[in-house]
């Protein structure tokens, strides 16, 4: 710690930092623009210039910018003096000569940093007469819009997206005050982080256009803190409503998962909420084929009756499923009779996982401090598309070798670009073993690409590496080269981090990424960890049983069922369409609770309308096994509701009945003892700030009594939440919340999202109160023996091919890719193969293949892909007609016949 | 008076051949630096009192003794010519790159044996072709004769030496963003520190230097300090090259010894004003230096001396105001090259110098108004030094700001009588 005086008050600051980062971080308004807690400092914009004094009798002092001053203890600064107040207002006026006067028509005013930092400099009248300068804007695809002419060139968004994110599309022209920000032409903005834009620029240039189609004031929105349910990682965001729609999604900071970046399936997905296909009311088929609508009390009481009736109800819970409602849905049927919706070979890697972090001993980090790794081995996962924020984080990593370089040479860590001129690109120690080439290999040192069995033998290779107790696998002599060069990265390394995953739906992949980790923790380094998981709650499920799909399948066909509740889940993405239609033709009565109508909905005979994340609230289980909160964020018109709730109606115990979500979250402790932490992910309902709730809608909020107006003049009651401390109002606490109940960020002056700044406890850091979530799981002691499960050596097969699941960002999650932007986005479905195989098949490019698989032929236009060894082809995964697909599969394989 | 720098460019404006050249004592200061320490080099040039002739007179052996040796952070070490000549009014490096280009070879080895740099580069502005085949042709002939590549002259040094012509933009000449233009980077400026000296070209110790002062190096080395500081007038070392442009009667580039008065270098070297002319005020070194006026007209021409007068030697070629070109317009004139030369980089820079501009402009119009006078003083006081980025505005203020000192009335007759009374 230092001590330094702003304005002749001494305080207590971090040393390592900036001046601007201490002033931030002590509560001080100090106005800054290029600066940005992750991207560091560049001073470029000269916004946040302060005076300081050479001691304390120095009366004059200079200017200097704080972003770019190191903290040194008696270091003494002023913000008020009044050459400083002027000169920053001096440069609010020169940045705003070109800026133009549309702050009532622009989408970002009322949460621009730069109307902030305006206010907060005192600049208000303009002196410059003369014409501004005008740019042409581009066309960046569906989810960014482009508005050149707000640009005030703080260079923050060629600082994200190139030097952060690695994009390659986009960067900076021409020069002096014509200096301009897009691509090279218009066009699809390409990298996956793109989305960050919107938050990274302080002023409208790149503005989210989901939101504008349906555009409402930040003021104007009601918002609740979520976690996005795109996939297992369960980064932190704000979802936002206006007029029973879904409006948009922001990051929301947390500073152990997320920090300030998510990616664009999680921005951009959200739109399957308002979607066409959603289920309003509930539904019953019968006789076949005719659905009627009834009202819910009618369906609960029919649906109760059934289930009286019923010899045997079985549930079908969900990975996409909060705790909560799998719980009820348990409770249900009965622990004995309640399965996880996934198959057996799901169900049983995720186990796989779960008995690793438990008893591995090797600590598996959060999101964040995956960060702070040196060395890094991904084994089999293209993570940018099955995880897509780790991608980004893993980024970071792998300059931190590097990095070293500048801290030989005394560099600070914020000095950003000086850092980079002395790493100068140069590529730390990630390695990337996978079926083909990802999207990270660019950021690899080196990679290899095999088929998932010999990744396997290569990560037990690696492992014997690294402790010759560990087994051993013979490899080709590419491989042997490459196994080695890895195992002397990680042995180099202080801390190595292994990230593994389920997607290549490979158990002894998962071994040998274990038995990697934990012959590094064996040779004394604090190696790391990390599993990707497919879905939001994929982790929580699996803590609550051990039943799969298939088991339950069983049940019924032996006759011990007759009814079936179906949650949150559409089999027919679980396992193959015959083995579902096979299901549903014994199943007897089936009620199936969801948002969205899909094929397994078709075979109900009651059909629920369940809330999607927007409308409920819960706990989900991210990879890491930290549970976390999510809260509703708008109670919708019709009856759509938790599911949860729905089946409160069903269940017998009287505790659950009338229970809130506090209430049955006690019953889902009690049950299981491992899942106590999910108490505290967030305060309980009856949390209070005085006697204050807090609100969910901006006190600013506008239009309350006018918005039903022309149904009634009366304002209705504003609904109740039992569920949690926050109101669907706009009245209550005005400060900052604790930080799992933060609903947005605002702070007085302080309207943009950089209001974070406000919540830290210092800036870039912990949220004030401590990050939210809470792990569930800890690596404690090590009972693990290596595993020693080596898959044979993989030999092509050219009449039952191997297919390999390729992931692709946009596509390969369920619900995010009902949503219309990122369907512009989408691959068409497609089977890529490598040069020779194609060859020898006699197949080109665009040509359609026929494939069989379980009994279904598929015709899908060929892709060659250099990358591919050959082998095996690449099918995408998630698509409708590849959903159910248990990889990796196997086909026939031939030119479609005319 | 002797004129080490130029004496021996051949009057008929072809290069020194390198026969020539070793005739008149040429790499005889490479055969002494190779016989001393790299230490030793540094000192002497250190003695010798050679500052930086590019416009911020820094000591050269000072930086040069910053540099890391190899055994604190291994090589490579790089050290670059900054030939990127672009400052308004200045053409003096390229005298000596056009007519005595092994003189700056020379020099070079020596400032790269001193650093133990492996690797030199000459950034040579795109405009000077000639320059260019002179340089390529000189830097042919000094690989033929051993005074670069591998064990040069058998002392061990290995040395590597090419041409970088730069795309042209003003601020190359910044060093740091001449560093990053060498590395194929949009040529911004960095900050500082860290300093080149430490991590530089491709993040590795680099020295940049002036074609001038890299120049003057064989010189000091071939015969000595104190012969070197007998060429002076002043506490520093050495001849120095100063030029005038304007409405003098003798335009031209003379080398004489540092510390001549302006007065000297004005009435006997460029043969005082043309006739009908008077001297108004004149900017002393370059574009981006303060008028000085008829009451500075004894100040030495040295780094200290002009610097008591309110303005900077700069690079030393004088550009001459008289009483019949209008200051607002020639002020206006450089601004319009400031403000297009700015890098985009920083703030102040980007927005400030247009809006000098087109005020300028304005006024020379007859649209000025006197609350632009106001804006015109907090432009200047906006961008300062340590203001920005880097000097290329504070660079800019000064001829404005010194105009408006000096000349204001100048300003105010455009406002009142609506036009440019020059016109």
């Amino acid at each position: 710690m230092a001590t330094i005086y702003i304005d002749n008050v001494p305080y207590e600051v971090k040393d390592g930092e900036n001046l601007l980062q201490a002033c931030l971080s002590v509560g001080k308004n100090l106005t800054y623009f290029c600066w940005h807690p992750a991207l560091h400092s560049v001073g470029a914009c000269r916004q946040c210039a302060v005076i300081r004094y050479r001691d304390e009798n120095d009366t004059r002092g200079r200017i200097v910018m704080a972003c770019m001053e190191p903290v040194a203890d008696q270091a003494r600064i002023s913000i008020d003096a009044p050459e400083a107040k002027k000169f920053r207002a001096q440069n609010i006026e020169s940045l705003m000569i070109n800026h133009p006067h549309d702050c009532p028509v622009c989408d970002e005013g009322g949460e621009c940093h730069l109307q902030d930092m305006t206010v907060m400099s005192g600049h208000n009248y303009r002196r410059y007469r003369f014409k501004k300068r005008t740019h042409l804007n581009q066309y960046l695809g569906p989810f960014l819009h482009h508005e050149m002419n707000r640009c005030i060139q703080c260079y923050r968004c060629v600082r994200f997206y190139n030097d952060y994110a690695e994009g390659k599309d986009f960067g900076v022209f021409a020069a002096h005050d014509d200096v301009y920000f897009g691509r090279y032409e218009p066009g699809v903005l390409e990298n996956e982080f793109s989305g960050n834009l919107v938050e990274v620029c302080p002023t409208g240039v790149f503005t989210d256009k989901t939101l504008r189609k349906r555009y409402t004031r930040k003021w104007d929105l009601t918002n609740a803190p979520s976690i996005c349910h795109q996939c297992g990682l369960g980064c932190n965001i704000i979802a936002s409503e206006r007029y029973g729609s879904l409006r948009r999604i922001l990051n929301r900071y947390n500073g152990d998962v997320n920090g300030y970046f998510i990616c664009d399936r999680g921005r951009f997905g959200y739109e399957y909420v308002n979607s066409q296909r959603r289920i309003q009311h509930a539904l019953k088929q019968e006789p076949a084929g005719q659905w009627q609508g009834l009202k819910k009390d009618t369906a609960i009481r029919e649906i109760r009756n059934r289930i009286r009736a019923a010899k045997r109800v079985i549930g079908i819970g969900s990975p996409r499923a909060s705790l909560e409602s799998n719980f009820l849905l348990r409770e249900l049927a009965g622990a004995e009779h309640f399965y996880a919706g996934v198959s057996e070979k799901e169900s049983r890697l995720i186990k796989e996982v779960l008995h690793i972090l438990r008893h591995s001993g090797v600590r598996t980090p959060s999101l964040k401090e995956t960060e702070t790794y040196d060395a890094i081995f991904v084994i089999g996962e293209d993570v940018t598309n099955t995880a897509p924020r780790l991608a980004l984080s893993l980024r970071q990593a792998a300059k931190n070798q590097p990095k070293e370089k500048a801290k030989a040479l005394k560099i600070a860590d914020w000095n950003d670009a000086a850092i980079r001129e002395v790493i100068q690109g140069q590529k730390g120690p990630l390695f990337i073993a996978a079926p083909y080439a990802t999207r990270l290999d660019d950021a690899a040192l080196a990679t290899h690409q095999a088929h998932p069995d010999e990744i396997a033998r290569l990560a037990f290779a690696v492992a014997h590496h690294v402790d010759a107790a560990a087994a051993d696998a013979e490899l080709p002599e590419k491989a042997k080269a490459f196994a080695r060069q890895v195992a002397d990265a990680l042995v180099a390394a202080k801390k190595p981090l292994i990230v593994a995953g389920t997607s290549l739906y490979s158990p002894s992949l998962i071994h040998a990424a274990a038995n990697v980790a934990m012959a590094l923790k064996k040779a004394g380094k604090e190696a790391g960890l990390t599993y990707t998981v497919p879905e939001v709650n994929s982790m929580g499920l699996m803590m609550m049983t051990d039943q799969y799909l298939e088991q339950a399948f069983e049940q019924v066909y032996s006759g011990q069922a007759d009814m079936v509740i179906v949650v949150e889940n559409d089999l027919y993405r679980r396992l193959p369409a015959d083995q579902v239609d096979e299901f549903f033709r014994k199943a007897g009565t089936v009620v199936v609770l969801d948002s969205i109508a899909h094929r397994t909905g078709e075979h109900a005979h009651f059909v629920l309308p369940a809330g999607t994340f927007a409308e409920s609230s819960g706990t989900v289980v991210n990879n890491e096994g930290r549970a976390q909160r999510f809260f509703q964020v708008y109670q919708p018109r019709n009856d759509i509701q938790s599911t949860w709730k729905w089946l409160q109606a069903f269940v017998e115990k009287e505790q659950l009945a009338a229970a809130n979500l506090d209430d049955v979250i006690q019953q889902l402790t009690m049950a299981y003892p491992e899942l106590e932490g999910v108490r505290e992910a967030a305060p309980g309902a009856q949390f209070r700030v005085g006697t204050q709730k807090i609100p969910r809608e901006p006190h600013r909020y506008s239009g309350r009594t006018a918005m039903l107006a022309h149904i009634n003049v009366s304002e209705p009651k504003p609904p109740e939440d039992p569920d949690s401390p926050l109101s669907f109002t706009m009245e209550g606490y005005v400060g900052t919340p604790p930080a799992p109940l933060t609903p947005f960020f605002w702070s007085p002056g302080w309207n943009s999202v950089q209001a974070v700044n406000r919540y830290q406890q210092e800036v870039g850091g912990m949220l004030r109160g401590g990050n939210p979530g809470r792990r569930l799981i800890e690596a404690n002691g090590s009972s693990l023996q290596y595993f020693t499960d080596i898959p044979a050596a993989f030999h092509p097969d050219n009449f039952h091919w191997n297919i390999v699941p390729a992931y692709h960002i946009f596509g390969s999650d369920e619900l995010s890719a009902l949503s219309e932007p990122l369907q512009e986005r989408i691959p068409a479905l497609y089977l890529a193969l490598s040069p020779a195989d194609a060859q020898a098949l006699q197949l080109q490019p665009g040509q359609q293949a026929e494939l069989n698989v379980s009994g279904q032929t598929l015709r899908l236009p060929v892709v060659i892909r250099p990358d591919l060894p050959g082998g095996y082809v690449l099918v995408p995964k998630g698509w409708e007609a590849t959903a159910g697909w248990l990889f990796p599969v196997q086909s026939s394989l031939k030119p479609m016949q005319v | 008076m002797e004129k080490p720098l130029t004496a021996h460019i051949p009057k008929d404006g072809s290069w020194l051949r390198l026969k020539d050249y070793e005739r008149v004592g040429g790499y005889q200061g490479l055969r002494q630096a190779l016989k001393m320490t790299p230490k030793e080099v540094i000192d002497m040039v250190k003695d010798a009192g050679l500052r930086g002739r590019g416009g911020a007179g820094f000591a050269t052996g000072l930086k040069w003794s910053l540099v890391p040796t190899p055994d604190q952070i291994p090589g490579p070490h790089y050290l670059i010519a900054n030939g990127d000549e672009m400052e308004p009014g200045t053409f003096k490096d390229r005298l000596l790159l056009e007519g005595n280009p092994h003189q700056l070879i020379e020099g070079m080895i020596i400032g790269a044996y001193a650093i133990q740099a492996e690797f030199s580069y000459v950034f040579l502005r795109w405009g000077y072709q000639f320059a260019e085949k002179a340089l390529e042709e000189a830097i042919h002939e000094a690989y033929e004769a051993g005074y670069l590549g591998k064990n040069i002259l058998g002392s061990g040094f290995s040395h590597e030496l090419s041409v970088h012509i730069s795309a042209g933009r003003y601020i190359c000449g910044e060093e740091t963003a001449l560093i990053n233009a060498l590395e194929g980077k949009r040529a911004n400026p960095r900050a500082k520190p860290p300093f080149p000296v430490v991590s530089g070209f491709f993040g590795r110790p680099t020295v940049v230097n002036n074609i001038e002062t890299l120049s003057n190096v064989p010189h000091i080395l071939s015969k000595g300090v104190s012969w070197y500081k007998s060429l002076s007038k002043c506490e520093d070392g050495g001849t120095k090259l100063y030029g005038v442009s304007g409405k003098v009667k003798r335009p031209g580039l003379w080398e004489l010894p540092l510390g001549t008065s302006f007065r000297e270098i004005l009435e006997e070297h460029a043969g005082g004003m043309r006739d009908g002319y008077q001297f108004k005020g004149a900017l002393p070194g370059g574009g981006s230096t303060d008028f000085i006026t008829a009451e500075h007209l004894d100040v030495a021409m040295d780094y200290n001396s002009v610097a008591k007068v309110g303005s900077r030697m700069g690079t030393g070629t004088i550009i001459v105001l008289d009483d019949k070109t209008c200051v607002v317009g020639m002020v206006l004139n450089l601004e319009h090259f400031f403000a297009q030369e700015s890098c985009g980089w920083c703030t102040p820079c980007r927005e400030g110098l247009p809006w000098t501009e087109k005020l300028l402009l304005a006024l020379e119009n007859g649209e000025g108004k006197m609350e632009d006078l106001k804006i015109f003083d907090d432009l200047t006081r906006y961008m300062g030094p340590g203001n920005t980025f880097c000097a290329l505005a504070p660079g800019a203020m000064e001829p404005l700001q010194s105009a408006l000192k000096h000349f204001r009335a100048d300003f105010e007759r455009h406002i009142h009588e609506h036009r440019c009374p020059w016109k």
